[in-house]
């Protein structure tokens, strides 16, 4: 029982991670019907914005706020740049630029940075607090705590605020939006930054525990597919959900599953995906799609 | 002969292109032959995956799962059950072709954006789910016996080049032979009922279902032959590398495959050929022309052999899909059309008006 509540800690930490992917993958979906395939490999850039700062001899806690800045405008600039251009094209053409950007994320990196694994630094310590017979390190807890802070954060800035209840109407109803004076373009870029800020701190959250190199992302974008997806992947609150649940279940299935372990893990997030799309499309959360005829 | 006198001249180029391909190897090192192997395979592997992307509005992002399924069949069937590899190439397809088609089933009911999520996932699997069953020889993988030519090759080989036949030369032959019959086919699929049929899916789901079109069957069918193509692609890489391991197989074949469909032109049949040729001969040659080039620092030429070819494609990918959604063959042929209509008469761009002996192409 212990050790079953041990997985289940470690699946909730690092389900925070997903959950922050995920969620970046929704509002980018929220804001144009697509699904950004290269919001990791924009992740995984902005760490090494992190690493790189860091490295100067900057403060984490600087550095950290520094790269969701420096992430939120690469974000609109990758918008502006490569997916305007494509903004009313059909899906088939968004998704393969999206992937070509993915790989050209990738490739840069590699270029920038090679492709030997790095060490990031955790601000939070690696020693662990007994609570109640289950081990729980600070580190846990603290990818926890910041996870639980972006999302609260994101929830506030789109429920609460004027810009938020403005990005929601120009992705919902883009031809009234566009008829009150909602900038609707631009408000698409304002959710490319805001998914990239996002998208940052699972990378961020992410690099401690598997080296940071410039592939570090791919097994982690395929587990916020799949968190997205059992979300609905329409919902915010659907994807954070997702992210947990999908972190505890593959962390117990690598626990308890015989030969589910390291990289096969991976294919319970694949399972997850193909699941939820035969026996419930919509997700837990999601709406069923109506289709004009 | 009227037949042939009258042939279009599109037929002509046809010929021309297959004849250069048959005596291409009789004049180049045999290295340089099992690398234009591996661009045939890859060029049937894109063709798969342009039935199903091009004409039938399906998108697959893991194809490079099928194409190792290929593979692996071939690789096992020969290695632990002794059969000829030759024999087991079309095994390898239909194999991969009705999990293709089974695989299409469930594939029904995604959306586009949905499909291309969940092939992708299996993309970036795929590696791992090799590893584990032992009947795949795990990481190390499956050698493969590369067959000698035989008697008949090799005499008119040697007859031709004065020089004898290597088993690098006979697979791509062996290769020639199988991409040319599948562009046969897929060129005839897309002319009659199927490909028409498959077109009015991917223009409109709801139009083609009212029309008559049965629409669940022929987009399963595209998943089918699309993979079938996938299939005989992998087990001839197999063949023309002498190996097979998880590592041949990575996200960034399914990633080639798709820079080559869409580089040489969706929903064409030159098209994947012209692709795969781009695709695959662009991460060698820059490999190649960058360190000998002195003004470029050694250490950039030494992180442009890892990181080049993902950068490019990516670049690639982008621009292509920006400027000229149809590709390679669409440019061309938009400035044949411009040629065209600039040699037979300029007067007829004001009125908007084709010439009335204007021949459609």
């Amino acid at each position: 029982m212990q050790e079953f509540l041990q997985q289940v800690v470690g699946g909730i930490a690092i389900g925070g991670i997903f959950a922050s992917l995920a969620l970046a993958l929704v509002l980018i979906y929220n804001a144009m019907g697509l699904v950004n395939f290269a919001q990791g490999e924009m992740a995984m850039l902005a760490t090494f914005v992190a690493y790189t700062l860091i490295n100067r001899g900057i403060s984490y806690w600087i550095a950290f706020p520094v790269t969701l800045v420096v992430a939120f405008a690469g974000g609109i600039v990758i918008q502006r740049i490569v997916i305007r251009p494509v903004e009313r094209a059909p899906i088939l053409t968004l998704v393969i630029i999206t992937l070509g950007l993915a790989t050209l994320v990738n490739g840069l990196a590699g270029f920038l940075f090679g492709y030997v694994p790095r060490s990031f630094p955790s601000p939070f310590s690696a020693q662990s607090a007994d609570v109640a017979g289950v081990f729980v390190s600070y580190r846990d807890l603290g990818v926890i705590a910041m996870s639980g802070l972006v999302l609260l954060a994101v929830y506030l800035l789109l429920q609460r605020t004027t810009v938020g209840l403005t990005m929601r109407a120009a992705a919902h109803h883009p031809e009234a939006s566009r008829l009150l004076g909602v900038h609707v373009s631009w408000m698409l870029a304002l959710g490319w930054g805001l998914a990239s800020a996002v998208g940052a701190v699972s990378g961020i959250m992410v690099a401690p525990i598997l080296l940071l190199e410039p592939n570090m992302m791919q097994s982690i974008i395929i587990y916020a597919f799949a968190a997205a997806v059992l979300g609905g992947i329409e919902s915010p609150l659907g994807a954070v959900i997702g992210g947990f649940v999908v972190g505890v279940t593959v962390n117990l299935a690598g626990a308890y599953i015989p030969h589910v372990g390291g990289d096969l893990q991976l294919a319970v997030g694949l399972a997850i995906i193909v699941a939820v799309l035969i026996l419930k499309p919509n997700g837990l959360f999601g709406r069923a799609a109506v289709r004009r005829v | 002969m009227t037949r042939l006198r009258t042939a279009p001249p599109r037929y002509w180029l046809v010929a021309v292109v297959v004849l250069f391909f048959v005596g291409f190897p009789t004049v180049i090192s045999s290295f340089l032959a099992s690398e234009w192997t591996q661009a045939l395979a890859l060029a049937i592997a894109i063709m798969g995956l342009n039935i199903l992307v091009g004409y039938s509005g399906q998108l697959s992002l893991g194809h490079g799962a099928f194409v190792a399924l290929g593979a692996y069949t071939s690789a096992i069937l020969a290695h632990h059950y002794k059969m000829d590899y030759l024999v087991t190439i079309p095994i390898a397809g239909i194999l991969t072709g009705v999990v293709g088609f089974l695989f299409g089933i469930p594939a029904l009911r995604l959306s586009a954006l949905y499909l291309a999520l969940a092939t992708f996932a299996l993309a970036v699997v795929t590696p791992s789910l090799i590893k584990r069953p032992a009947i795949t020889g795990g990481v190390q993988g499956i050698s493969i016996t590369q067959p000698d030519p035989p008697q008949f090759a090799k005499d008119t080989f040697a007859t031709i080049t004065g020089t004898s036949m290597t088993s690098d030369q006979w697979i791509y032959y062996i290769t020639l032979f199988c991409a040319l019959v599948l562009f046969w086919l897929a060129w005839n699929l897309v002319r009659h009922r199927p490909g028409r049929a498959m077109r009015a899916i991917r223009d409109g789901e709801v139009a083609a279902a009212a029309s008559g079109v049965n629409v669940a069957g022929y987009k399963t069918l595209a998943f089918g032959i699309s993979t079938f193509y996938a299939g005989i692609a992998g087990s001839l890489f197999g063949l023309g590398t002498g190996f097979v391991s998880p590592d041949t197989f990575p996200v960034a074949l399914s990633i080639q495959l798709l820079v080559g469909a869409v580089v040489g032109g969706l929903a064409s049949i030159p098209g994947p050929l012209l692709g795969a040729i781009f695709a695959y001969f662009l991460p060698i040659e820059s490999n190649q022309w960058v360190p000998s080039q002195a003004w470029i620092p050694d250490q950039i030429a030494s992180t442009v052999k890892n990181a080049g070819p993902a950068v490019s494609y990516g670049i690639v990918l982008i621009l292509i899909m920006i400027f000229a959604p149809n590709g390679i063959v669409g440019l061309i042929y938009s400035g044949y059309v411009a040629l065209n209509r600039r040699l037979r008469g300029a007067g007829d761009r004001e009125t908007g008006q084709v010439p009335s002996d204007a021949q459609t192409v």
